[in-house]
């Protein structure tokens, strides 16, 4: 243990502090951001988005550097845990670019459909997705 | 620490550590597998959501949170993300409870570790029974399941039709032949949306309520209406007009629902969200409560040998309390993100 007994109740009290002040931060500006708070104010997505996973982010740092006494550890561990996770940075990259391919391609299709035979699809289906970053 | 760290870090850059009898990360093998487990779990985890990400960059529509997850117990309704923000603090709650036994274990001080770990528990019980409570609200109040999703996207405030109130307001019944209603395969295997709306597109079609279906007792009629704008929200109609509810009861699926908005009294219609998001939901949510469960059902087992003096024999600051510690925050890290891309995104 790097800290000792005094010092380290103190940090769980500042970690329950930290984490529900930043969770109560990031509910509200889902709620504020969605207008549910003062009527008609609607947050840009690209606002709001950053913002929660940074939050988000850096609660999952507190807790496994505190918490879990990463921080506190070799460094050698450390890594041999961090830096595999780092390979999820391309799967998400790679998938989220093929799930948009997949609507793209899907629109396309109708679109095909309404010049080539006239059909033409519902409008909830035709309509373009603003809810993504 | 910090300076054994450094010197440590020496050893191991010597390669001296690696020699046999050290730890050369200083953590027991028990610790290290726990971690390189976490690890995997992580991956594990990590999946599910990519997956749930990808899904939803696919589809045009997807389901806003907090108008999915509005209820909380108590007869609150409207509630935007409050139930789900008090589940969220007592993982925090528990995980914090848990620090400190981890704490009381390296003080060697039993009765602490036993009054820490039960508060644990009670927190890990407490998230679990709240999240019975909202998979039940999400499947019998609103209509969820994993092969069903009527949420579909942004929506205002409305009363769920039944059968009867849609025939009182004029829908009329009619038999509709399968072929007349998904005559149309030209969406080449693409768009399931696609398939089976394009009878309602086409020139003087005229809509119904399919026969028997407002007979059906579960048969509710789902429809919403966008809240950013009008633009994905099914088309309202006058209350004489027939109009065709499709509804597949035998495939578990609504095509479309109906609804009367509570700002205007209008029944308007939409259709059915993507299924992907029931399912997704289920599974993730109950691979993290089931996480849950077993975390409790693990610190259970320890504060029973906690409390039967095992570990206070073996002189090793409560190896085992720290382990299960490591499991405990990572549930409170996988909520994190859980609550990250399902309810605050």
């Amino acid at each position: 243990m790097g800290l000792s007994y005094e010092e380290s109740k103190k940090l769980v009290v500042k970690g329950l502090i930290l984490l529900g002040i930043i969770t109560l931060v990031e509910v509200a500006i889902a709620l504020l951001g969605n207008g549910h708070i003062i009527e008609g104010m609607i947050w840009p997505k690209w606002v709001m988005y950053p913002l929660m996973i940074g939050f988000s982010l850096y609660k999952a740092y507190f807790i496994v550097y505190e918490f879990m006494h990463m921080k506190y550890e070799v460094k050698g561990l450390a890594m041999s845990v961090i830096l595999p996770t780092l390979l999820l940075v391309w799967a998400i990259i790679a998938f989220f670019h093929e799930g948009n391919s997949y609507k793209e391609r899907r629109e396309l299709i109708l679109e095909k459909n309404r010049k080539e035979i006239g059909y033409v699809a519902p409008p909830e289906i035709l309509t373009k997705e603003i809810q993504m970053i | 620490m910090a300076t054994d760290a450094a010197l440590h870090d020496e050893d191991v850059q010597s390669g001296e550590a690696w020699g046999g009898g050290k730890e050369p990360f200083k953590a027991s093998y028990g610790k290290l597998m726990m971690w390189y487990f976490l690890v995997s779990d992580a991956f594990t985890f990590a999946g599910f959501l990519i997956a749930y990400g990808s899904m939803r960059f696919s589809m045009p529509t997807w389901p806003v949170p907090d108008f999915v997850f509005s209820t909380a117990p108590f007869g609150l309704h409207g509630a935007p993300l409050i139930f789900v923000t008090f589940m969220t603090f007592v993982l925090i709650i528990s995980s914090v409870t848990m620090v400190r036994a981890v704490q009381e274990g390296h003080r060697e001080n039993k009765r602490g570790v036993i009054f820490w770990m039960f508060l644990t528990i009670l927190g890990g019980a407490t998230f679990l029974g709240s999240q019975a409570w909202e998979w039940t609200t999400l499947i019998a109040g609103e209509g969820v399941s994993v092969t069903q999703n009527p949420f579909s996207n942004h929506f205002e405030e409305g009363t769920y039709l039944s059968g009867a109130d849609l025939k009182k307001a004029g829908f009329v019944e009619k038999e509709i032949h399968h072929e007349d209603a998904h005559g149309h395969g030209h969406d080449a295997g693409h768009g399931d949306e696609a398939h089976g709306d394009d009878h309602t597109h086409k020139a003087n079609t005229h809509y119904y309520l399919e026969p028997g279906a407002a007979d059906i007792p579960e048969n509710r009629f789902f429809s919403k209406i966008d809240h950013y704008g009008k633009e994905f929200a099914g088309e309202s109609f006058d209350v004489e007009t027939p109009y065709l509810i499709t509804y597949h009861h035998d495939h578990g699926s609504y095509e479309y629902g109906a609804y009367k908005s509570n700002v205007d009294g209008q029944i308007r219609k939409e259709i059915q969200g993507p299924k992907a998001f029931g399912a997704l939901f289920f599974f993730i949510t109950g691979f993290h409560g089931f996480h849950v469960l077993s975390g409790v059902a693990f610190l259970l087992i320890i504060l029973i040998n906690v409390a039967s003096g095992l570990y206070e024999k073996r002189k090793n600051g409560y190896e085992m309390v720290e382990k299960i510690g490591l499991y405990w925050h990572f549930v409170d890290l996988v909520w994190v993100f859980v609550f990250l891309v399902f309810y605050l995104l």
